[in-house]
Parts: C-alpha cells; sequence; structure tokens
C-alpha cells in the first residue's frame, strides 16, 4: 500500500503494530495488551485523519495510485457478462475511454468510463485516463446504441482532463465533448453518472451529463484541476490547497450546490482500503438509481433531464 | 539456367474459382508452416491448433458452428444469377457460373437460414469465397434482403458473415447497387430494432466493406482477417508507399476504430449470443 503525506501517522502506527505482533511471536513476551493499544491509537488516528479531510486531501485521495478504477468496478459488477465495445468507428479505438454491456443482476447496462492504468506501462497505454476525441466518440457510438435497444447507460467519471493534444485538437476535441453533451441531454434512455475519481472539467462533463449524478466520498468535480486553478489565478502552482478550498469541488460541496443528487460512502481510509464494499456502495447506487429511473417513458426522462440542467446557474436580476 | 530461377509468368495465375477454402486430403499446412492433421481441424472449428491460424471456410461450416446441431433451414437455395448484361470477359459469364456451379455445388457467394442457436432463432447469412472470390451480385444482394425480411417478420437478430472480394464485376452496375440495396434493408432492420451482428472473415473487401460488413449494430471479426476497401496490392500500387506491418488485417482495423471485437472461431457461438442477450436485455444463454 501506498501512503499520501497526510497519511504517514497512520503508516508509522501501522508499521508499530506489525511490529509488536512479530515480538509477540517470536518471543515469551505478553503483547496482547500493546497490541491492543496501538490498534485503538490506530483507529483513533484514522477516524482523526479521515474524518477531517481538506478539499486538497480528498483530491490526493482522488488519486491515490491503489484506487479502483473504471474497469474494476465494471468487472466487479459484472464478472463474466461484461462485453467490451471498442471503436468510434471513424480514426481509431481510445484506450483511455472503456465502454461495454454487462449486466448487475438480470438488468443489461451500458458502461462507459475513462480508463487509468496502474502502472508505468498501462498508465501510457490508457494516456493517464485522457481521453482523445475519438475517446468522446466511441463513448457517444455506445450511447446511442444503448439509446436504440432502450439500455441504461452508466457513466463512470475519473480523468485528468481531455487529453490537451495537438492532433486531439487537429480532430475537434472541443467539438466532440460538446457533441456528446449535446446529444446526451436528449437521450432517450436512462444515465446515470457517477463521478468515481477525478472529474476534471470539460474532460469529465463530456460523457456526464445524466438523470442522476453522484459522487464517491473522496472525489472531485470542477471546472478546472487545483494545481492549474492556481497557476492561472495566483500565478503560481504553490496554492493548490487554496484553489482546491476555494473550488468547492468535494462531493459535499457539490451536493450543497444542487449539482449532484448525493455522495457514495466509502470505507475508512478510502476506496481502495476496501474495494469489495466500495464496488458494493457503487452497485448499490446504480441499483436504487436505476429503480427511480426505469419506468418514467423517455420522453419524460428527456424531459427532467432537460429541466434539471436549465435550472443550474446563479445570479441576481 | 537462369531462367530456371525466374518467374515467367507474373503474379498469380490460379482462377479465383480453383482456389480452395476448406483444404481436401489427409493434412493441411498453414501459412506458417504447421500441418495439421484436417480431422484434428475440423474438431478445432477449423483452427489450426499449432499456430491458431483460422483457416478460409464457407457457409457449409459457419452453419455447422452456429446452429445447433447443425440443424437449420435455408432460404432461397435455388436463386441463380441470370446474365443481364450478356457479360464477356476472358469467358462469358454463363460459362463462369456454370463452372462455379459444378465446382463449389453452391448456386451463388452467399447462402441464408434461419436456425436455433443456443436454443434460440437465428436468422444467419454467409458468404462463400469459392463461389467467383464470394462476389456480391443480384442474387446476393437480394437473398440478403430477403433473409433480413425472414428476421423482421419473426422478430429476431440477424448475423451476416462477410468473405467476399467485392462487387461483382460480371453484374457491373446492378452488383454496385446492392451495396444500396442491401444497406436499405439494413435501415429499414435498424427501425424494427432488432439486433444486427457483422461478422468479417478473411477476406471482407471492396464493396462488402462499403456496405454491410462495416454497418453492423456490432462490427466483430475473426483474427488476422482482411479487412479492407481498397486491397493491400491496390494500395500500394497507387502510393508506391511500403504498408506496414499489419496492414488493413483485423487487429489493425480494431486499433483504428471500425471494429467492437475480435472473435477466435471457439468462441464465436458463445460470443454472438451473449451480444444479443445483453443487447436485448434478456437472461445470459451458456
Amino acid at each position: 500500500m501506498e501512503y499520501l503525506d497526510f497519511e504517514l501517522p497512520i503508516k508509522d502506527l501501522e508499521e508499530q503494530l506489525t511490529k509488536c505482533a512479530l515480538i509477540g511471536k517470536e518471543s515469551d513476551v505478553d503483547v496482547t495488551e500493546s497490541c491492543k493499544n496501538i490498534e485503538k491509537k490506530l483507529l483513533k488516528t484514522k477516524n482523526d485523519i479521515y474524518k477531517n479531510l481538506t478539499a486538497w486531501q480528498r483530491v490526493q485521495l482522488s488519486r491515490h495510485p491503489n484506487r479502483p478504477y473504471t474497469l474494476d468496478h465494471i468487472n466487479s459488477f459484472c464478472g463474466e457478462t461484461f462485453m467490451e465495445l471498442h471503436g468510434d468507428r471513424t480514426v481509431k479505438d481510445d484506450k483511455a475511454m472503456v465502454g461495454g454491456l454487462g449486466k448487475i443482476g438480470d438488468q443489461s447496462f451500458m458502461f462507459i468510463g475513462q480508463q487509468k492504468g496502474y502502472n508505468t506501462k498501462t498508465r501510457q497505454y490508457r494516456n493517464f485516463g485522457m481521453s482523445n476525441p475519438e475517446g468522446y466518440r466511441k463513448a457517444l457510438r455506445l450511447m446511442k446504441m444503448a439509446e436504440k435497444f432502450g439500455i441504461p447507460v452508466v457513466t463512470l467519471l475519473d480523468t485528468p482532463g481531455a487529453y490537451p493534444g495537438l492532433e486531439a485538437e487537429e480532430r475537434g476535441q472541443g467539438e466532440a465533448i460538446a457533441r456528446n453533451i449535446f446529444e446526451m441531454t436528449r437521450l432517450k434512455t436512462p444515465i446515470i453518472t457517477i463521478v468515481i475519481g477525478e472529474g476534471a472539467s470539460g474532460g469529465a462533463v463530456g460523457i456526464g451529463v445524466g438523470d442522476r449524478v453522484y459522487m464517491m466520498e473522496n472525489t472531485w468535480y470542477t471546472v478546472i484541476s487545483p494545481e492549474s486553478c492556481s497557476s492561472i489565478l495566483w500565478r503560481s502552482w504553490e496554492h493548490k490547497e487554496e484553489a482546491a478550498e476555494a473550488l468547492k469541488l468535494t462531493a459535499e460541496d457539490m451536493k450543497k450546490l444542487n449539482i449532484i443528487d448525493g455522495i457514495i460512502k466509502e470505507p475508512l481510509g478510502g476506496a481502495h482500503y476496501d474495494r469489495e464494499n466500495a464496488f458494493k456502495e457503487v452497485e448499490k447506487t446504480i441499483l436504487a438509481a436505476y429503480d427511480e429511473l426505469k419506468d418514467l417513458t423517455p420522453k419524460m426522462l428527456v424531459k427532467k433531464r432537460m429541466e434539471k440542467y436549465l435550472k443550474m446557474g446563479e445570479f441576481k436580476g | 539456367m537462369s531462367s530456371w530461377f525466374k518467374r515467367k509468368d507474373k503474379g498469380i495465375q490460379t482462377p479465383t474459382e480453383d482456389k480452395k477454402d476448406v483444404p481436401k486430403g489427409l493434412w493441411y499446412k498453414t501459412p506458417s508452416g504447421k500441418i495439421v492433421d484436417t480431422d484434428e481441424l475440423k474438431e478445432n472449428y477449423y483452427v489450426s491448433p499449432e499456430d491458431g491460424y483460422h483457416v478460409k471456410i464457407g457457409s457449409a461450416e459457419y452453419f455447422e458452428i452456429l446452429f445447433d446441431d447443425n440443424i437449420f433451414e435455408e432460404f432461397d437455395k435455388d436463386m441463380v444469377s441470370k446474365d443481364p448484361l450478356k457479360f464477356t470477359d476472358t469467358k462469358k459469364y454463363t460459362d463462369r457460373l456454370k463452372q462455379a456451379y459444378a465446382k463449389t455445388n453452391l448456386n451463388d457467394a452467399v447462402r441464408t437460414a434461419v436456425g436455433k442457436s443456443l436454443g434460440k432463432d437465428l436468422v444467419v447469412a454467409a458468404m462463400d469465397f469459392a463461389f467467383i472470390g464470394g462476389s456480391m451480385g443480384s442474387v446476393v444482394g437480394e437473398k440478403i434482403c430477403r433473409a433480413i425480411d425472414y428476421a423482421m417478420k419473426n422478430k429476431l437478430p440477424f448475423v451476416m458473415i462477410s468473405k467476399s472480394g467485392g462487387a461483382r464485376m460480371m453484374e457491373a452496375s446492378l452488383s454496385l447497387m446492392q451495396l444500396v440495396k442491401t444497406s436499405v434493408k439494413l435501415a429499414q432492420l435498424a427501425e424494427t430494432k432488432l439486433p444486427y451482428i457483422s461478422l468479417c472473415t478473411d477476406p471482407t473487401t471492396g464493396g462488402t466493406t462499403a456496405s454491410y460488413a462495416m454497418l453492423g449494430d456490432v462490427n466483430f471479426a475473426e483474427p488476422n482477417a482482411l479487412v479492407a476497401f481498397a486491397g493491400p496490392r491496390v494500395v500500394k500500387d497507387t502510393t508506391g508507399k511500403d504498408l506496414p506491418e499489419g496492414f488493413q488485417r483485423s487487429e489493425f482495423v480494431l486499433e483504428h476504430g471500425f471494429l467492437d471485437r475480435i472473435i477466435e472461431r471457439k468462441n464465436l457461438k458463445q460470443e454472438i449470443n451473449l451480444y444479443i442477450d445483453l443487447i436485448q436485455n434478456l437472461p445470459i444463454r451458456s
């Protein structure tokens, strides 16, 4: 397990606990009491740290190298029934965007999401979860397929942004995201969106227009990454913590702003501490959301979705 | 002496109808040189167990793979070509057809049928390369359209297995219009929201890629199949450029976004039916 800077006190205590247990094994000294004490202290420290996370710490957790990614979630929900589908039918199969059909229970869903890698090689292969236009176009193709057959869509958001590359611009990154947003507003099938990691700006909302939108507890979703915000507005990368606070990018903030419908609880310490339970919570959320949406006619669904987004924005006069 | 090493006649001389799809005899040699017993090949879905090479097979073998117990009802068995243009190249089209009938025991380059696949009715059209290079003329177009009509009438999914050199030159513009005709029928099928699965096999080229082969709700392909509009030789001659490794093979085509999946033949029946169950939100059969 890898530790973030603010998790170092936990790392110390976990190491102490391991040592303590080892002493107990290798000698006759009774360490039960000391081990218990350390355990208690560990739990208290964890509670202190994780129950009072700052916005920046949430951002760090959302990028934790052990955090489960899109395909981990999908494989956990669907197992053998997942069938990945590839290609945008135009130029490429974007590895940073994945999608396909799978079952949760007896219901088929079309899953779409950005995919990150888990080591250097796969991170490059997945382009760090940064899609090119073809990724958005693949996503749209799959959504249209789902719409045709009346299959509900689930999108899982986890991206540091759409890829800011030369070719991405040549092939119309902006157009691709715009087209997706436009088509998603009027897609005649339920869309359930969940931020499972990083929800960075247009790159995220390009698959993020939903009838229901949720965020996992340790994720963020806003218009720019705190680092870039700091560099633009403070003219230095050093103010990322302040920027993270100011942007109101946590799940709690987003709920208060009424932009999302709910927060999905994560195990203490984050989704990576207990992946199975994290997956279960997300799955429960998907099924509950689908239950609310499944009896709406396509017309009503679209009407409500449009009304929801038309209400967004704060102004005077 | 040196003429021993020179090829006197340039290019490939074997007439297309003499090229064999299915190996005859006891042994089969794959392109990488592996020797396989033909009975073993048959039991292994006509895939070499030595190197995974997918032997080119025809409609009979695909029906056998897809339909439960090889039981199916064939449509329009007796439909045959006319020679509307009185076409002659090095030989008369009518003679060419006669030869093809005799050699292949087929009536044209596609066969269409309905049968149970994993217990449920499925309409399948499968092409035969052995019949004039799997070329698409009026008969191919009409048989495909009628098979789709049957699928629509009975609310069944439709699977198209392409294996073709393209449109049939001997029917000229009438062949060209089969691209449009089959697309019209697929547009009608799309309206009914029944799944259309396209499977590209080696080779799927020319007019087939420019019509039904690329129009599936999902496009699948067998491994290492040539899937192209203009074939590699034409591209090379036209551009004068060396072609990249694996150019226009399934893996290349998948990478470039035109295929949903590459499917090994042994998984074909399972995966096609899995897609059907998923997209129609039905319980998964196995």
